[in-house]
């Protein structure tokens, strides 16, 4: 069996890897390069509160597999288990989580509650004004930079091809499988993957498939480097309120996102999102109340990415609906860096034996059958 | 309305480009990060300090004084409006977002003349991310602007007029240079001389100069290490004709030539070329200096030209943008045929001073590249063998360019190691992404400000 893959994001570095892993024959092409387009983009929270409660299966695998991807990538991606701190502002955000915590309970996850005066004494500084935090001690952040610059090399080590700064300019059917046709060849193969991000959606419209998408640009943004001060992501049950979230890395960084309107994308006239230097006003105002300390600190960089947006914010994930030996995992809303690992193992083992047991069965591309083509709006 | 012309810089080019657009009756407004006009060359002392013009300015002093004087006279008749002290962060959609001692505003433009100047081109040298190393520019500037000289014994080392320049004048104040290290020989600097006999009279100031530098000065000097313990400097250790010496010393100035500061047209959508003659990368733009839609740009952040060429450039650059209004604007062709003269000048002084190529490529593995990262030229090398042959890709693994300079002083110098080890021509290698803000932006001054376009709703809750 050989596969291709298409999108060399963190879905694609990662699904190659773990197929090569398993012997089989992949290529990977990508446009750019390895990690470019979401990925770079992406806030690093290995996080999984607040999540979609029927994806937690696939983030604790994912989750598993990111305590291992030092050992197994043969480098340090950075991933710390630092823990998630996820702050209250008031009694709707605190209800808010109190019925996460709850009903996570059910799907094995059990961050703890914290109380005002604990949140005080455990993290001084932090969220001086929040009335009290939920916290997910084993999760974390990791370096969006590195992961699939290491996932890719890891899989080539393994025997994949990695084809960077190759556009895809035609994929068809063939009697063996398919066939892609990019600006430096051909290339044949019985499986296609598609993991092509937030143009996910253009790719499944050539074998017939809808996906309401929308491609975003996120606002991300970093500060001076200070003294390490802040171990876990930080961020909050916002309800209602511009919701914020930041982490500092080891080296004294603090990286932020969130709290702004993400900028709508024109995949049609541009590959790239920049970052919106106006929304950063606001965007700084909604990060205060984390830290208020960050005040007399300075931003020394923003950044933007392009994200893909499903109508329902869940994912495309799984077999094709139309094409047999087709499949897809993109779309994922902004939420996917913590799952690209466990998405990469559980795409290659579909792919490689015919099934999963990571329950997937929500993020079927055949949810969107009959729907009309035309993407949602922003 | 008239339409609204903004002016990032009062230097030369910034001041002769608010005067042709004075002149038409517009009104512009001039932002500059200086005190008070004249931005670097021309670069005035706060009010009251008493040294003289000649003292500052020396040969430059009457130009300096006409353009300080025209400045004023303009501000006192109220025909521009004037923002100092003011830091440009981004360009915003048809506006600025600036930075004052009072928050940050947003100033919105129709046209916008970009003349922001250039820095000393540092080229990194083992140590140099020590105290009591500077750039060549820097210490000028303490010099020009406080009277002060960085250092009590001081080496000086690199190659170009700067070197030259900034030697003389800290001779002048009483300071202690014990030597000038130029890293050009002397064949090298002749092979430069038949263009830059384009000026011959700024070729005799600058041999006179010389002159007065005396057995300070050596040229083909190789610099091997600077050394430093924990109090800063100690001494620098170079080599000349095979034999190596040590300088003992406090402060080091370093610099080879100059940098174009283009980060802000880059933002403003400007697109660049690698420009072998100045060997860095540089905006494009017409002989007029448009650069983009609406978008001009003058001076030294165009290419580098000096002040003469800076004033000739800036009044370009606001005669095509009175043109592009469809308003009348003065004739530029004496102007566009002097600026023949000022490119053969410049290509020979570049090829006179050339940047330290081949030194940067052999820096040892433990040589700091990113001073802000304190990345080591090894870890840089082991990005490029880990697949990062292009200069974007290799910040993002080794981290080279991500501090706080953006990589304004470590870029030129990074793209060297990366080209040497990936085995490419330095322009291939690519230049960094512009990303703002341009310079670091407090949160507390941004957060505080009035957003002109607030987040519409609270964003989702995805992280």
């Amino acid at each position: 069996m050989d596969v291709i893959v298409i999108g060399g994001g963190l879905m694609g570095t990662a699904a190659s890897f773990f197929l090569a892993r398993r012997g089989v024959k992949v290529t990977l092409i990508e446009r750019g390069r390895v990690g470019s387009g979401a990925t770079i983009a992406s806030f690093g929270n290995v996080r999984r509160t607040g999540r979609y409660l029927p994806q937690l299966p696939l983030a604790h695998r994912s989750r598993a597999l990111w305590g291992e991807a030092e050992r197994m990538l043969g480098r340090d991606v950075e991933f710390r288990a630092t823990g998630h701190l996820r702050l209250v502002f008031d009694e709707t955000g605190r209800a808010d989580m109190r019925r996460f915590i709850e009903a996570a309970r059910a799907w094995d996850f059990e961050p703890e509650e914290i109380g005002q005066n604990e949140l005080r004494a455990r993290f001084p500084g932090i969220g001086p004004d929040a009335i009290g935090a939920s916290f997910a001690e084993k999760d974390g952040n990791g370096n969006p930079r590195l992961i699939c610059p290491a996932f890719a090399a890891a899989a080539q080590k393994l025997g994949a091809r990695i084809l960077e700064e190759q556009e895809v300019l035609e994929v068809a059917r063939t009697a063996r499988g398919f066939s892609v046709t990019t600006s430096a060849g051909r290339h044949g193969a019985d499986i296609l993957l598609n993991t092509a991000g937030a143009w996910g959606a253009k790719l499944a419209a050539r074998f017939g498939e809808t996906v309401p998408i929308e491609a975003r640009g996120p606002q991300m943004g970093v500060t001076e480097p200070l003294p390490y001060r802040i171990a876990p992501v930080v961020g909050m049950w916002a309800a209602g309120r511009p919701n914020g979230y930041l982490r500092q890395v080891e080296r004294g960084n603090i990286v932020f996102g969130g709290g702004a309107e993400r900028t709508h994308v024109d995949l049609d006239r541009t590959r790239y999102a920049k970052a919106d230097p106006a929304r950063l006003p606001g965007q700084l105002a909604a990060l205060l109340p984390l830290v208020p300390a960050l005040a007399n600190v300075s931003v020394i960089r923003t950044w933007s990415g392009v994200e893909g947006y499903v109508a329902d914010n869940l994912p495309v994930m799984g077999a094709s609906a139309t094409t047999p030996g087709l499949y897809h995992a993109f779309g994922f809303c902004g939420h996917g860096f913590q799952l690209g690992p466990g998405v990469g193992d559980v795409m290659a083992e579909l792919i490689a034996t015919g099934k999963t047991d990571t329950p997937i069965g929500d993020f079927d591309i055949a949810r969107f059958k009959g729907e009309d083509a035309a993407p949602i709006a922003g | 309305m008239s339409e609204r012309v903004v002016i990032v810089g009062a230097g030369p080019a910034g001041i002769r480009a608010a005067e042709v657009l004075t002149q038409a009756g517009l009104r512009p407004t001039v932002v500059d990060e200086g005190m008070r006009c004249g931005g670097q060359i021309y670069r005035r002392p706060p009010e009251g300090f008493t040294r003289t013009a000649e003292k500052l300015y020396g040969f430059e002093a009457e130009k300096a004084q006409a353009l300080h004087a025209s400045f004023g006279r303009m501000l006192a008749e109220e025909r521009l409006a004037y923002c100092p002290q003011s830091s440009v962060l981004s360009v915003a959609e048809n506006g600025l977002q600036v930075l004052t001692a009072a928050g940050l505003h947003h100033l919105a433009f129709d046209r916008l003349i970009i003349a922001t100047g250039a820095t000393e081109r540092v080229a990194p040298v083992e140590g140099w991310e020590s105290a009591g190393v500077y750039g060549l520019g820097a210490m000028q500037i303490a010099l020009k602007s406080q009277g002060v000289a960085l250092g009590r014994r001081i080496v000086l080392a690199g190659s170009g007029p700067l070197l030259t320049l900034v030697a003389a004048q800290l001779l002048d104040a009483g300071a202690d240079v014990a030597t000038v290290l130029d890293t050009s020989s002397l064949a090298t600097q002749m092979r430069g001389l038949p263009l830059m006999l384009a000026r011959p009279g700024l070729v005799a100031r600058g041999m006179a100069m010389r002159a007065r530098l005396g057995r300070r000065y050596l040229a083909g000097v190789r610099l091997d290490r600077i050394e430093t313990s924990r109090d800063g400097v100690e001494a620098i250790a170079w080599s000349h004709r095979g034999t190596s010496h040590r300088t003992k010393c406090d402060a080091v100035g370093l610099g080879w030539h100059l940098r174009s500061e283009t980060q802000l047209a880059g933002l403003a959508g400007a697109d660049f070329r690698y420009d072998d003659t100045f060997a860095q990368w540089l905006p494009q733009a017409d002989s007029m200096g448009r650069a983009g839609d609406r978008l001009y740009l003058a001076g030294d952040g165009l290419r580098l030209l000096g002040a003469d060429g800076a004033q000739i450039t800036g009044r370009l650059a606001a005669s095509a943008c009175l043109k592009d209004m469809g308003l009348p604007f003065p004739d530029m062709r004496a102007d566009l045929r002097r600026m023949q003269r000022l490119d053969r000048f410049a290509a020979g002084l570049s090829r006179a001073f050339p940047w330290p190529a081949e030194a940067v490529r052999r820096l040892p593995d433990e040589a700091v590249v990113c001073r802000c990262e304190s990345v080591t030229a090894g870890a840089l090398r082991e990005a490029v063998d880990a697949g990062a042959s292009e200069a974007n890709r290799a910040k993002s693994l080794s981290r080279v360019g991500m501090g706080r300079c953006q990589g304004r002083y470590c870029q030129l110098a990074g793209a060297e190691i990366v080209a040497a080890r990936a085995g490419l021509a330095v322009a291939a290698v690519r230049r960094l992404r512009d990303q703002a803000p341009v310079r670091p932006a407090p949160i507390g001054a941004l957060s505080s400000a009035l957003d002109p376009t607030p987040a519409k709703s609270p964003s989702d809750v995805a992280s």
